[in-house]
């Protein structure tokens, strides 16, 4: 049943695209309705999965495994776990609103625009469900060429230059993944006589990979993961991939595409590669606070509002990797809500850049001011999403920050409080610039003659914007069942690492151990 | 007796259908339409009976060919290359007033050359398989001969692929002189035995083996004729001989590498490998700076020889199994690509610049949907063929011992990508120069597209039936 239902939420996109093919591109109602229907039919039937999910498990659950290509055991594994469960739900949560907010929006090609919308949800939720390196890495690469189209040719101004520069980046990180990948298959067959990439094997042997190749396997599949984060200094291609996107595109790039990265973060480095993932955790972390911090800065200086929300990305998803670098239950934890988090406010700081472009034509803060006396609905809708991304207590956004601060400090590998201290900082730094913006945009007299007339928000935009409120609240008032779902995986990967880390270097210090057997024993 | 006939008859039908066409075009001048249906049919006959030989392994006529088996697949390559070929063609050498009997006699005659180098067992079948299928090339690609270039295309492969014939026969004759045997098997026993005249001469020849052969596959630094041979020879030819003609090279390979390399000297794996991955660099790092679309994807079809090397050097099966996975991968989207080509340079009436992909999705969907699958597939990525081809030859590499090749190879991967999805841009984002109507995507060249295009997607999704085929035949 569950397993049925994972199996039809992953592949009706897929259908429905296929069908589309084959209507003519003049129907354009057709293309808008059905994959507008299909999204939300997913959606609908994606959510019992959260209660056919045993939450009481940390292991894989609805498991699928279909023999595909037999000589390099190479399967069609799929399954979800707390965390993978969460990220699907994102996924199907956040592609009705996509399509929902490019209807009337988008108006060459429209065929082709929602075709791609489609293969772009199932090889997203294919991601994610993943239970087989092979069929992962089918995922991860076919995503690439749906958003590639959806930036190239429904994008703005530079968008050929965002696309090539979008599929290049990318491509680097994972075709290193992919020798990894072959590597770990290969050692397989090594250590127990079968090459296989059954992403449940390798986890069991991956770790005993001595820690000198170990360290080379965990650096190609974290620059992977690192530049689809993205990463400081890996995040060039972000902002210019964002800004030239779509609104849609943006959505679906910051609310989903980088919680990929985030999310191979946890599933493959910390799960395959523990030894080493303690040995490279304070880079990670120094990373990750760099990038709170020069995300911050490089967005509170952007005098275009999408650019700015792109840089806050950087920022937010700083935050991310610090929880993940910790490696403790708290940061982890807050790793995942914050990648759920990110998605919500993110994106719906996007969808209201682009309710402001729509009427104007231009993202220049510059050009605004004084909206909300024109747009009162709106403002309080794009204040909301403003106050999320800030992190303000109730809404979602603190919960997440605060469980990756919490997992900073208390983290045995990080051992240094400086780290949450200075990524804390980004927290004010975001209050600064997001407010700046919101104050120059929405506050002060109307000088602009041309914002004179703007139209409130229509009703496709309320129905666009109004759930990701209501969830936002949610998640801010009674977090609850979204840290319930992940917390048995997050805690089995916890333990892992605590397990290859006791009896190695850290043992050797007397007050490290303490404290990680304290960590241990709750 | 009736056994051999079988084992043989792929071939042995290919060479009787060779003849027969000649003869057909000697007795009823400007029949093209006859010698079209009569290549046709023929080269179906030849699929049907080399479908039929698949589960079968032997030799034949003593021990001059092989037959069954591997054999057999790359019979399926060729004779399906030369169909899809002969298919295409039609329309593109009718649109320059130049069809004549001769272009399909000659097809015919490269393919049943290619299935001879596949089936050798005997060094001698294999330089006689390269003579046959390296002459009609050589025709092939000056056919257009009232046009300097094609003529030049032509000039440059026979001065130094006769060249490269000269290395190849002085080879055999060292092995010979050697070994006392032209039969790989009696080779490998030669060598096993240590029963060797001239010690000496074996390395030396085996040496002088692999640049002829190295010649006819183009692998680096014996590849600077083909971007020149490939780019002025008619486009439809280009496909097929930067394709079935490519694999047939190839699969002289598979042989040695089987029987006689492992014993002969343990370093040409490393000769191999490392000429495989400076095949990649150079063909990839080439194609970059090429504006015009066949030149590019001649330098590109450099890289993939580069490829399939890798499976070469791994020596081991899954290796062996990889490059002919590949060798049929690629026969689909490199001949596809340049289809494509030859259907836009029917239209240009000249050589296609990447300009002139601008806008192709408005004015051609149908064509630029095809060519951006078949690029995408060249560019390895998932879920078309090129791109389990690649998983699968690198995973030899690795299981060799060869990492830092397949790491290369992703390197290269990563290059390519850029030029490939370079004529995506062009096609998909820009706008077209000048508006023309919509074409309709008609004519004959529909069939070989749509064939490509589908068995692309479905060996990339399902590779497992051919797989598990082809890693059979290494048990």
């Amino acid at each position: 049943m569950g397993q049925l239902l994972l199996l039809i939420v992953l592949f009706l996109p897929l259908v429905v695209a296929i069908g589309l093919l084959g209507v003519p591109s003049g129907r354009v109602a057709i293309h808008r309705w059905a994959s507008l229907a299909t999204a939300l039919v997913t959606f609908v039937l994606s959510l019992p999965l959260y209660w056919l999910v045993d939450h009481a498990r940390g292991d894989f659950q609805l498991l699928t495994n279909v023999t595909w290509i037999p000589s390099l055991d190479a399967g069609f594994r799929i399954g979800l776990d707390g965390m993978s469960l969460l990220l699907v739900l994102l996924t199907t949560f956040t592609m009705p609103i996509a399509i929902g907010a490019s209807m009337g929006v988008i108006t060459k090609r429209e065929k082709e625009y929602y075709v791609m919308m489609l293969l772009l949800e199932t090889a997203m939720i294919g991601v994610f469900v993943s239970l087989d390196m092979f069929l992962f890495y089918v995922f991860w690469e076919l995503i690439l060429i749906p958003m590639y189209f959806i930036i190239g040719i429904w994008g703005g101004q530079d968008r050929i230059y965002a696309a090539i520069k979008f599929f290049l980046y990318t491509i680097v990180g994972s075709l290193l993944m992919l020798v990894a990948i072959i590597w770990l298959g290969w050692h397989a067959q090594v250590a127990t006589g079968h090459f296989t990439t059954d992403f449940v094997k390798l986890r069991e042997i991956a770790p005993s990979i001595p820690l000198d190749i170990q360290r080379w396997l965990f650096a190609a599949f974290a620059l992977s993961f690192a530049i689809k984060v993205p990463i400081f200094p890996l995040h060039t291609w972000l902002p210019d991939a964002h800004v030239q996107a779509p609104t849609a595109g943006s959505v679906i790039l910051a609310g989903i595409l980088l919680k990929m990265g985030t999310y191979g973060l946890i599933r493959f480095n910390l799960d395959f590669f523990p030894a080493a993932a303690i040995e490279f955790a304070p880079l990670l972390a120094v990373l990750a606070v760099i990038g709170i911090i020069y995300g911050a800065l490089v967005a509170m200086v952007q005098p275009d509002m999408k650019k700015l929300v792109a840089y806050s990305s950087v920022s937010h998803l700083g935050f991310v990797v610090l929880g993940i670098a910790s490696m403790t239950n708290e940061g982890i934890q807050g790793a995942i809500i914050q990648m759920v988090n990110h998605g919500l406010s993110t994106g719906m700081l996007f969808l209201c850049v682009g309710v402001l472009y729509e009427r104007r034509h231009t993202r220049d803060i510059a050009e605004y001011g004084g909206i909300a006396s024109v747009m009162p609905r709106f403002a309080v809708l794009f204040a909301i999403a403003m106050l999320a991304s800030v992190g303000l207590p109730g809404l979602n956004g603190f919960v997440g920050e605060f469980l990756t601060l919490l997992g900073g400090f208390r983290s045995p590998y990080l051992d240094s409080w400086a780290y949450s201290i200075v990524a804390a900082t980004g927290v004010i730094f975001a209050a600064v610039y997001l407010l700046w913006m919101f104050q120059r945009v929405m506050y002060g007299k109307l000088t602009n003659p041309a914002n004179e007339g703007l139209a409130d928000v229509r009703v496709q935009e309320l129905w666009t914007l109004v759930p990701i409120v209501i969830v936002m609240v949610w998640i801010g008032v009674y977090p609850r069942p979204f840290l319930n779902a992940s917390a048995k995986s997050t805690q089995a990967i916890v333990e892992k690492v605590l397990h290859y880390a006791v009896p190695q270097e850290v043992a050797l210090d007397p007050a490290k151990t303490s404290r990680i057997t304290e960590t241990k024993r709750p | 007796m009736m056994h051999e006939w079988f084992l043989a008859s792929p071939i042995v039908l290919a060479s009787l259908a060779a003849v027969a066409a000649l003869i057909v075009d000697a007795l009823t001048p400007h029949s093209e339409r006859v010698t079209y249906g009569f290549s046709i049919v023929s080269l179906i006959l030849v699929l049907v009976a080399a479908a039929g030989t698949v589960p079968f392994n032997g030799t034949a006529f003593g021990t001059m060919i092989r037959g069954g088996g591997v054999a057999a697949v790359f019979d399926l390559i060729f004779a399906l290359g030369g169909v899809l070929t002969i298919v295409a063609s039609r329309p593109y050498i009718a649109a320059r007033n130049f069809e004549h009997d001769e272009f399909y006699t000659l097809v015919l005659y490269a393919t049943a050359g290619m299935m001879l180098i596949a089936h050798a067992q005997n060094l001698l079948i294999t330089f006689i398989g390269i003579e046959v299928m390296s002459l009609s090339f050589y025709v092939l690609a000056g056919y257009f001969r009232q046009t300097l270039h094609s003529v030049e295309s032509a000039l440059k492969y026979f001065l130094l692929g006769a060249f490269a014939t000269g290395f190849l026969a002085f080879g055999i004759a060292l092995v010979y002189g050697a070994t006392g045997s032209i039969e790989f098997g009696a080779i490998a026993t030669a060598i096993n035995k240590d029963a060797l005249n001239f010690p000496r001469l074996l390395p030396i020849g085996i040496a002088l083996v692999i640049v002829g052969l190295g010649f006819k596959v183009a692998v680096f630094p014996f590849h600077q004729w083909a971007p020149d041979v490939y780019d002025g020879a008619p486009t439809v030819v280009t496909g097929f001989m930067s394709t079935a003609g490519k694999a047939a090279a190839l699969s002289a390979f598979v042989p040695l590498v089987v029987n006689v390399f492992p014993i002969a000297a343990a370093s040409v794996q490393t000769v191999l490998a490392l000429c495989a991955a400076a095949t990649i660099v150079v063909g990839n790092v080439a194609a970059v700076v090429q504006r015009r679309l066949k030149r590019m994807l001649a330098y590109s079809s450099v890289a993939h020889a580069g490829y399939m090397l890798i499976g070469l050097a791994a020596g081991n099966s899954r290796g062996l199994s990889a490059v002919v996975f590949y060798a049929v991968a690629y026969l689909f989207m490199q001949l596809g690509a340049f289809v494509v080509l030859a259907m836009l340079e029917r239209d240009a009436e000249r050589s296609v610049e990447l300009e002139d992909c601008s806008g192709l999705s408005t004015t051609h969907p149908a064509l630029a949907a095809l060519m951006a699958l078949f690029m995408f597939s060249l560019a390895g990525i998932p879920p078309m063929a090129g791109f389990f081809g690649k998983y699968y030859l690198f995973a030899a590499a690795i299981e060799a011992g060869y990492t830092w090749l397949a790491i290369i190879g992703v390197l290269g991967s990563m290059v390519s990508v850029y030029y490939y999805i370079g004529v995506v841009v062009y096609m998909y984002f820009k706008e077209s120069r000048d508006a023309t109507e919509r074409m309709r995507f008609v004519g004959p060249e529909r069939v070989p597209l749509l064939i490509s295009a589908a068995l692309l997607v479905v060996l990339g999704i399902i590779p497992t039936a051919l797989e598990s085929l082809l890693s059979s035949f290494w048990k």
